[in-house]
């Protein structure tokens, strides 16, 4: 029989340690739809979604009850819509972003991802069009998420779409005033933007996907935590094992769910995401772990150092654990759904520029992070570049979610509820940086070699 | 397929009577078994077989979840392959 311990383990951990699936995300190509008239095209968009993802809720929750694991979101991403709907006016996308809202709601899901345009270098007039179409688009829909490919290594950053992006992010998060600003909680602006990404509201499914996959996204930060706390005097070799074999345990659930997920829906399986996803539970923190690790607050001196370590160890453990790892696969540091975040940033030890540094060394970015309302866009544009070029000088993933607080000042916050949880509204930077943001053009790529 | 059926609680007569008597009602074989009380805590794992169930296993564990709550007990059904796969390499 089964080992009485290992047994005990694993229930501790669902039971008290919100060990969860956080995400199984299908992932849809929607090319075969593209083309012809904006209703011909929605309808063809609704039509695959719902069709291709029909089984994803009712199966998920069929391998929740049966593996005896919360599986907390099913959700979908698809091609970008600036591809499927290329050459379509601003009505014509506003009609793709309506079919992808009703096609969620009648599945069931609680999120679609795609409303995504790849622009690191440079912008087609059908994509810009889409890039205006956004704040419209999340004002009136309830579950499209939209993204922003800006910059990418290879390429450099495309400054005049971070310019734009400011201005975008402000209308959006004007737009949904009444509800909490909730629109910019719904937009990412990436730098290198994995196509294989279940985790909202940045998923899509790239180009070079398949026709469908499922990505699975597995979470964890209590157990981590939890593991530490038993081993307080451990050395950082001691510590960095603990993390490793947690995560392996982790993300050999998140494989599982991932392969019968894959097999019931006979669909292929795309990547496990080893992401450590916190939400605002008490116990489901990724500051705690970097507390539990002996920072007195997250935010003060050694935050950074204490995080790369959590980050590594989490990537080696869960690589072995999976046969395919993709997507963001690494610490989450999103403020307002992190309850020891929301902590740390309430009580002033952590401030936006050290999130800013510690997404070199984790994935994904500013998430998640409330800003005055008077931000200016040429601000949160300067914002978004400051970011953007941290991950495109060190081959990763970076990427912003902030929302302006309309109306509000920093000292607020913004209640998003559930999963999205508190966002303190935090101080930033106010000096101006318009005359550097209005210059236009791209940052060219960098250099790799002379690295230094 | 096989599961592991674990009931922690407050020790009280008759619990395996009552989780055995429907896992015959519902064809889960009851293949192995290990249970102890410490200090009135009363803890058990069992290992079934489903072979012969004829319902879905999500209507077994909604019914383990009625008894639970009935007796003031915790009980959790998860299939074994969870417990293989996160403990063995």
């Amino acid at each position: 029989m089964l080992n009485t311990n290992d047994i005990l383990e694993t229930i501790r951990m669902i039971e008290t340690e919100h060990l969860d699936i956080r995400t199984i995300t299908m992932g849809i190509s929607l090319l075969s739809c593209a083309g012809g008239d904006p209703k011909g095209l929605a309808d063809r968009i609704y039509d695959t979604v719902t069709k291709k993802a029909e089984n994803l809720v009712k199966t998920g929750e069929e391998l929740e009850k049966e593996y005896g694991i919360p599986i907390v979101n099913k959700r979908v991403s698809v091609t970008p819509v600036s591809l499927v709907g290329a050459g379509q006016d601003a009505e014509g996308f506003l009609k793709v972003a309506q079919a992808l809202d009703r096609a969620a709601n009648t599945l069931g899901i609680n999120f679609i991802g795609g409303y995504t345009a790849l622009v690191p270098k440079g912008a087609t007039p059908s994509e810009l069009t889409l890039l205006d179409t956004i704040p419209e688009a999340l004002a009136s829909t309830e579950f499209v998420c939209a993204s922003v490919n800006a910059a990418t290594t290879k390429a450099g950053m495309n400054m005049d779409v971070i310019a734009r992006m400011g201005h975008i992010i402000r209308q959006t998060a004007e737009r949904t005033q009444d509800q909490q600003c909730i629109g910019a909680a719904k937009l990412v602006v990436f730098a290198n933007a994995p196509d294989d990404n279940p985790f909202m509201a940045g998923a899509f499914h790239g180009v070079g996907e398949g026709d469908c996959v499922i990505n699975v996204g597995v979470s964890g930060p209590g157990v981590v935590c939890s593991a530490i706390e038993q081993h307080p005097e451990a050395s950082f070799e001691e510590l960095a094992e603990v993390i490793k074999k947690t995560a392996f345990k982790i993300t050999r659930m998140g494989q599982l769910i991932a392969c019968e997920a894959s097999k019931r829906l006979d669909v292929p399986f795309g990547i496990v995401d080893l992401s450590l996803a916190p939400t605002p539970a008490i116990g489901d923190s990724v500051a705690r772990i970097l507390e539990a690790m002996g920072i007195a607050c997250c935010g003060g001196c050694g935050t950074t150092a204490a995080l790369a370590l959590l980050n590594d160890a989490v990537k080696k453990g869960g690589v072995m654990a999976s046969s395919k790892v993709g997507g963001l696969s690494g610490a989450f540091i999103p403020v307002s759904e992190d309850e020891g975040m929301i902590a740390a940033a309430k009580s002033g030890c952590l401030t936006l520029e050290k999130l800013e540094a510690m997404t070199a060394v984790c994935s994904v970015g500013l998430d998640m992070i409330a800003i005055p309302g008077d931000t200016s866009a040429a601000v949160i544009s300067a914002l978004i570049a400051d970011e953007l070029s941290i991950g495109v000088a060190n081959t990763k993933t970076t990427a912003v979610r902030i929302i302006p607080a309309i109306g509000k000042k920093e000292g607020d916050s913004l209640s998003f509820g559930g999963l999205l949880g508190d966002a303190p509204v935090m101080r930033i930077n106010q000096a101006d940086p318009s005359r550097f943001i209005s210059r236009g053009g791209i940052i060219p790529a960098p250099i790799h070699s002379l690295k230094n | 397929m096989k599961a592991v059926i674990t009931v922690t609680g407050k020790d009280s007569m008759g619990i395996i009577a009552r989780v055995s008597e429907l896992c015959t009602e519902y064809g889960a074989n009851i293949v192995d078994i290990s249970q102890t009380v410490m200090q009135e805590y009363f803890a058990m794992i069992m290992l079934v077989d489903l072979e012969r169930m004829d319902v879905p296993f999500g209507v077994f564990s909604d019914e383990l979840d009625k008894l639970a709550a009935a007796n003031g007990l915790k009980i959790h059904a998860m299939h074994e392959d969870v417990f293989n796969s996160m403990h063995r390499i």
